[in-house]
């Protein structure tokens, strides 16, 4: 089976006619782990709306294997892509089996409810994701972490070959964080799928992702393994920090350090201008 | 461990079946059957059982007969078709704009109808028995297109609804205070009867328009309910699993809206029926699926009906209560109750 290709293609995406992307080309690499990053509004979750088909661009185009994603059924597109939004919301009680059978609705019809392949996809992503024990549960009750890996495991459900996450881990302490990005790594080395998250922490992003796209103003600045492409120049050209990068002690991948924190002594002048 | 839910599997179909829900679908029906039994045989003549089913069939005196089946057998029916109709609309409205304190009162097109039939009452002169009826249904329907048109804005999020419908309501009521500054002595008694809600009109020329509207809608709704499962998840999560989510949400609000219109067509807009029906059901169901909640909001509304046309005719002597009061008093302690929680669980929730 090929893996499945997604691209975009010179797109431009705009919110009442102001332009957040320009003109950008995107090839996602099909089997990695491709992380997006960058500073606060440069068009990464834009982006991946786009790729996603949860924005149309207002030029250029979005291509799933080759073909443009606007013109494919929704239905197809959602049995080969999948993406979980920032903050999902869910009804208040649900439980977590009930929300990851909810994954299975592109392969289901008005009287196909519950075939034998929705019941095992269902229990194979409550295995991988280890929720199978936290089935029965309330999705409220669950820390970060466990409400999280249930919404994954809504998404593997969906059985769909590419996965694209808006910033999984950003309200989850360190731990959570670490469990979600692993599970994500196991999916992608374990499952073969291809996973495009936006990650808010380039650190985080040069430990787990094969391919960093960093964006600046609407544009990829550069992209490529973190390896290759994460230095201190970037740092400050993307984010506009200064940075030391040095080799991560533990992955030996890139890891930046902002480099001058401000010192500790409080300035005279400023404590007089506040009381 | 007690089995939840059974997958039921046979030559193509494939379902998983709430045994929860269908046991409170059951219980519902029951006590349903109980209510119904009870209204057509009490009342100013008590008619015995055995009576009331001779009189059903054709069998028994004439006046009994008449009584039964001219008077409280619709009214019963009526009863039992505005509840569920109200029942099924209110759960769509709360899943619809993801607020569980929602319904068509609150909305606009309760008061749309009432704004309708009221200027029918009053301004209307002498007309046919169907007139004031059909006032409501086309006041419902035009709030419910007023309401889907200004809240429309690249799509129709659920805040918008309920924050558009809060607007419709309060121009409406306003309309409504105004047309009763004009009326005369009889028309705003007539006008405060039909307002609170009132079986005291009902007759088969309720029924069959009911009967049919809800036999088509019923099932549809029931259809919808998978779409509106995902749009529960939200719009981004809904597109991502392949609905079509503006779709969907025109569809579901145009039966709600329908729904709505006919049940207050024949009943006037009985207060809460709409709002607490989903919420008994989402309890005692212990479900948050529509595939569940929608059976059971329609049994429930039915049920709360129902019983509260039996308590009003014979729990206050000779004064007939009407509905619509019963059912405030039945609602009303609910919300406390949602507000002590409220408090209790403070604002972390």
């Amino acid at each position: 089976m090929t893996a499945p290709s997604l691209r975009a293609d010179a797109v431009t995406l705009a919110y009442d006619e102001h332009a957040v992307v320009h003109d950008l080309e995107l090839d996602v690499p099909p089997g990695q782990i491709t992380a997006v990053v960058g500073a606060n509004g440069c068009g990464k979750s834009t982006l991946l709306r786009a790729l996603a088909r949860l924005m149309r661009p207002s030029a250029g185009s979005v291509l799933l294997d080759g073909a443009s994603i606007a013109g494919l059924p929704t239905k197809e597109v959602a049995q080969r892509l999948g993406i979980l939004p920032q903050s999902p919301v869910a009804p208040e009680g649900i439980v977590v089996e009930d929300l990851v059978a909810r994954g299975r609705y592109p392969h289901q019809k008005l009287f196909r409810q519950w075939s034998h392949e929705d019941e095992a996809a269902v229990e194979a992503a409550l295995d991988v994701t280890r929720m199978a024990e936290l089935r029965s549960r309330p999705l409220d009750g669950l820390s970060g972490g466990q409400r999280q890996r249930a919404w994954i495991a809504m998404a593997l459900a969906q059985q769909t070959d590419i996965m694209l996450l808006d910033e999984p881990t950003t309200f989850l302490d360190l731990a959570h964080q670490i469990e979600v990005l692993d599970l994500l790594a196991d999916l992608v080395a374990g499952h073969g799928r291809t996973v495009v998250m936006v990650l808010h922490d380039i650190n985080q992003a040069c430990r787990y992702a094969d391919y960093v796209v960093a964006m600046r103003d609407g544009r990829v600045h550069a992209a490529g393994a973190p390896g290759d492409v994460v230095d201190a120049t970037l740092v400050m050209e993307v984010f506009g920090v200064q940075a030391r990068v040095i080799e991560d002690p533990v992955t030996g991948t890139p890891l930046c350090l902002a480099a001058k924190p401000r010192p500790r002594s409080a300035d005279p002048a400023l404590t007089r201008r506040l009381t | 461990m007690t089995v939840r839910r059974v997958s039921v599997r046979m030559r193509g179909l494939s379902l998983r079946v709430d045994l929860r829900v269908l046991a409170v679908l059951g219980i519902l029906g029951a006590l349903t059957l109980v209510a119904f039994t009870l209204n057509v045989g009490r009342g100013e003549f008590a008619i015995a059982p055995p009576d009331v089913l001779a009189a059903l069939v054709g069998g028994g005196d004439e006046s009994t007969r008449f009584i039964v089946q001219d008077l409280r057998l619709p009214r019963a029916l009526t009863a039992i078709l505005v509840g569920a109709a109200l029942g099924i609309a209110g759960a769509i409205f709360q899943d619809l704009a993801r607020n569980a304190l929602v319904s068509p009162d609150v909305i606009g097109i309760s008061w749309g109808a009432s704004l309708a039939a009221i200027s029918m009452i009053v301004f209307g002169g002498a007309s046919g028995v169907l007139t004031i009826p059909l006032a409501a249904l086309g006041g419902a329907l035009g709030a419910g297109v007023l309401l889907y048109g200004l809240a429309w804005r690249g799509g129709v999020q659920g805040y918008r609804l309920v924050l558009i419908g809060i607007g419709l309501t309060t121009v409406f009521s306003a309309g409504v205070s105004y047309v009763l500054t004009q009326a005369v002595f009889i028309e705003l008694q007539r006008a405060y009867v039909w307002l609170v809600g009132s079986l005291n009109d009902a007759g088969w020329e309720h029924v069959w328009p009911l009967s049919a509207t809800l036999a088509v809608l019923l099932p549809l709704a029931l259809a919808l309910g998978r779409q509106l499962e995902t749009l529960q998840l939200g719009d981004d999560v809904a597109r991502a699993l392949g609905a079509n989510v503006e779709r969907a949400r025109l569809a579901l609000l145009a039966v709600a809206i329908v729904l709505t219109g006919v049940a207050v067509s024949a009943a006037g807009p009985i207060a809460f029926v709409a709002f607490f029906a989903p919420h008994i059901a989402r309890r005692v169901s212990d479900t948050v699926s529509p595939s569940g909640v929608l059976p059971v909001a329609a049994a429930t509304g039915a049920f709360m009906v129902l019983g509260a046309d039996l308590a009003g005719r014979l729990l206050f002597g000779a004064t007939h209560m009407p509905v619509g009061i019963i059912t405030s008093i039945i609602a009303a302690p609910y919300f406390l109750y949602l507000l002590q929680r409220a408090n209790r669980i403070g604002a972390t929730g």
